[in-house]
């Protein structure tokens, strides 16, 4: 078991015959993940690091089952191959892409909404289900199977902090990159509630940041969950008003702040560590109860 | 954006907008006070919401007030920002201030209208009772049934001609959101003048990501100099305050490497995201932006996964030779081709370090 993504999940790659998509579809074949089609219109036909292209997605669909996409298209671009992927029916979109408009991105996430999908992103590094299948672009020395379940905001402190797991030989069973813009696909509170029915999953790990009300959301789960989470948010030096790097992570008006964040999480039992690489320790304490 | 863009943009639109004009001389607010006749508001157009309170707003009789007042304003400045421009426009009569105003609710993951029958105030001031809030779904759209039904929850009667036009002013409102990218359409107050609804004071704020689609706006730029160096160099940077650079790849752990500083009990200068890949040019530009802020040591912290260490390596090693760098730099250097970019670094008399915290106690402990 693991989260929205397995073993025998069939991957489309659109956009595979750019730059980035054909690199990251060598690196998700390398880590095992069934790359099985790609798209990139004009280039149906074509084969790209051994994967078929075609056309459109559609075109794809009427070869292969496909259970998930991965975006790799220019941002003024993306908004129509993330609508593409869900009208074909596809479940789990994964769109990589930074810099889209925001309000394409809340066209996405309605259309999904409707048609009943997962987007993950926009705006993220993807997602790893360690030792399975892997959509997106992290690393994959950093991935290792095990049982930590794993959701965050951003990429490279999710590499660190993972990486860290990893180093101690703490393996994860699913890593979730929600994605670093305002408007995205999943909730902390979606991610959580699978984690807690996954029966791989034995502890989370949260990896939040200042900006928006995402994580005392989470807390309102995080006090009816059985499963201990360990939280870690990043920004609290960040000043007031000042947008660090995510167009999400922005303290407006007194909203956002760090302070209120970790009480909210302290308060609903989560475990709050106050720098990214406390985390392995506290995840050992407790895996150690086990 | 200045009121006056906002103002001009709502125009266009067919939102109806008070008589006046942009002016940037005492001359020419004489000018356009006697076109309008009779009083006029004379407004300071700088990019703060205190105008008010700070002096910047003035209300003239005839247009030789209005020179005096236009004199008086060019000199001021609003919380630290120069008046550089004003808008000369025409004195409305109010019989009722209302607020609109249409933005992004990142949890809903929708637009959200929220109006107010008590307006001419800050919004986070007024009483929850007479805030109404109204979530849109972006696929349905704005339809007039919406906008009815807001205004009839803002206590105005149906069958006035204001109620008409304020539907009217609701169903725009949300296309000038739609159409130009807005993070943020108000309107703030919006004044109801007799059987008229007039827009009194606009903000537009315009999604960043989306200004490759609105070229023909009008940019008003919030960064600071350097700021707007990086953003040009497609790096993220803020000034901070203190004296220890930092220079991370991603967000969220340049966000935890500042966090870090602190808490071993240094001040970090700047947060420099450098993002996925950096070559050397990218990494001798972001070192000069550090090196802009006269910090006493500098930290960079990269976990290499897409960005390769080697090539971060290549690059310092490259920048240090060629243009020197003047204080000490401690770097953290781990993940891909990670022996390879040490080596490199060793051979400009750089140990890199394996965890971050070893690396950023150094740099704490070179700043003092």
């Amino acid at each position: 078991m693991a989260i929205i993504i397995d073993e025998n999940t069939n991957v489309v790659v659109q956009g595979i015959s750019g730059k980035q998509g054909i690199f990251h579809t060598k690196q998700m074949l390398a880590y095992g993940t069934k790359v099985i089609a790609g798209t990139s219109p004009g280039k149906g036909g074509t084969i790209i690091e051994g994967v078929p292209v075609y056309d459109s997605v559609r075109a794809a669909c009427e070869v292969h089952r496909i259970d998930a996409s991965v975006i790799f298209i220019p941002a003024p671009f993306a908004k129509d191959a993330a609508l593409e992927a869900l009208e074909a029916g596809i479940k789990v979109v994964v769109v990589v892409t930074e810099h889209i408009p925001v309000h394409d991105e809340m066209a996405i996430v309605a259309y999904a909404k409707r048609v009943n999908a997962v987007v993950i992103g926009p705006n993220t590094f993807g997602i790893v289900s360690s030792g399975k299948c892997k959509i997106g672009i992290p690393p994959n020395q950093f991935f290792i199977p095990g049982s930590v379940g794993v959701v965050a905001r951003s990429g490279t402190l999710t590499y660190e902090i993972v990486g860290n797991l990893t180093t101690q030989g703490i393996g994860q069973s699913t890593v979730v990159g929600m994605g670093g813009d305002r408007v995205v696909g999943l909730t902390f509170v979606d991610v959580l509630r699978m984690f807690e029915q996954d029966p791989e999953t034995k502890v989370v790990v949260l990896i939040g940041e200042i900006g928006g009300n995402a994580e005392e959301e989470a807390s309102q789960y995080i006090k009816d969950m059985t499963k201990p989470v360990v939280a870690y948010i990043a920004g609290k030096s960040a000043p007031p008003g000042k947008r660090m790097g995510h167009a999400g992570a922005i303290i407006e008006r007194g909203n956002g702040t760090y302070e209120g964040k970790v009480n909210a999480l302290t308060l609903a039992g989560a475990r709050v560590v106050e720098l990214p690489f406390e985390v392995p320790g506290i995840v050992q304490e407790i895996l150690g109860k086990f | 954006m200045f009121e006056y863009m906002g103002k001009e943009i709502f125009a266009e639109f067919g939102l109806p907008v008070p008589k006046g004009r942009m002016v940037s001389n005492p001359d020419e607010a004489t000018q356009v006070a006697r076109e309008i006749g009779g009083s006029v508001v004379i407004k300071s157009q700088v990019l703060s919401g205190k105008r008010g309170k700070a002096g910047g707003i003035k209300f003239v009789d005839n247009p030789e007030g209005a020179r005096a007042a236009a004199e008086e304003l060019f000199g001021m400045t609003i919380q630290g920002l120069p008046v550089n421009i004003l808008l000369v426009e025409e004195k409305l009569q109010i019989d009722q201030e209302l607020y609109l105003s249409i933005t992004i609710d990142a949890a809903a993951k929708k637009p959200v209208l929220i109006a107010s029958s008590h307006g001419g105030m800050d919004i986070e001031d007024v009483a929850e009772e007479y805030i109404i809030k109204k979530y849109i779904d972006v696929e349905l759209g704005m339809q007039g049934f919406i906008a009815n039904d807001v205004v009839r929850r803002m206590g105005i009667a149906l069958n006035t001609p204001q109620a008409k036009e304020l539907v009217k002013i609701i169903v725009t409102l949300y296309k000038v959101f739609t159409q130009k990218d807005a993070d943020l359409v108000e309107i703030n107050p919006l004044v109801i003048s007799g059987e008229k609804v007039i827009a009194a004071d606009a903000k537009v704020t315009i999604d960043d990501e989306a200004l490759y689609r609105q070229r023909d706006l009008p940019l008003v730029e919030d960064r600071t100099v350097v700021e707007q160096a990086a953003h040009e160099l497609g790096l993220s940077f803020v000034e901070l305050d203190g004296d220890i650079g930092v220079m991370a790849n991603g967000a969220g752990i340049t966000m935890g490497t500042l966090d870090t500083i602190v808490y071993y009990g240094g001040r970090p200068a700047n947060f420099l995201d450098a993002g996925g890949g950096t070559g050397e040019e990218g990494t001798a530009k972001a070192l000069e932006l550090i090196l802009s802020r006269n910090p006493k040591s500098i930290v960079i912290n990269i976990f290499g996964g897409i960005t390769r260490c080697d090539d971060v390596a290549r690059a310092f090693a490259s920048v240090k030779s060629k243009v020197g760098i003047p204080v000490p730099v401690v770097i953290r250097l781990v993940g891909t081709n990670q022996e390879a970019g040490r080596a490199i670094l060793k051979e400009v008399g750089i140990e890199a370090y394996d965890f971050m915290q070893d690396a950023i106690k150094k740099a704490v402990e070179l700043a003092k």
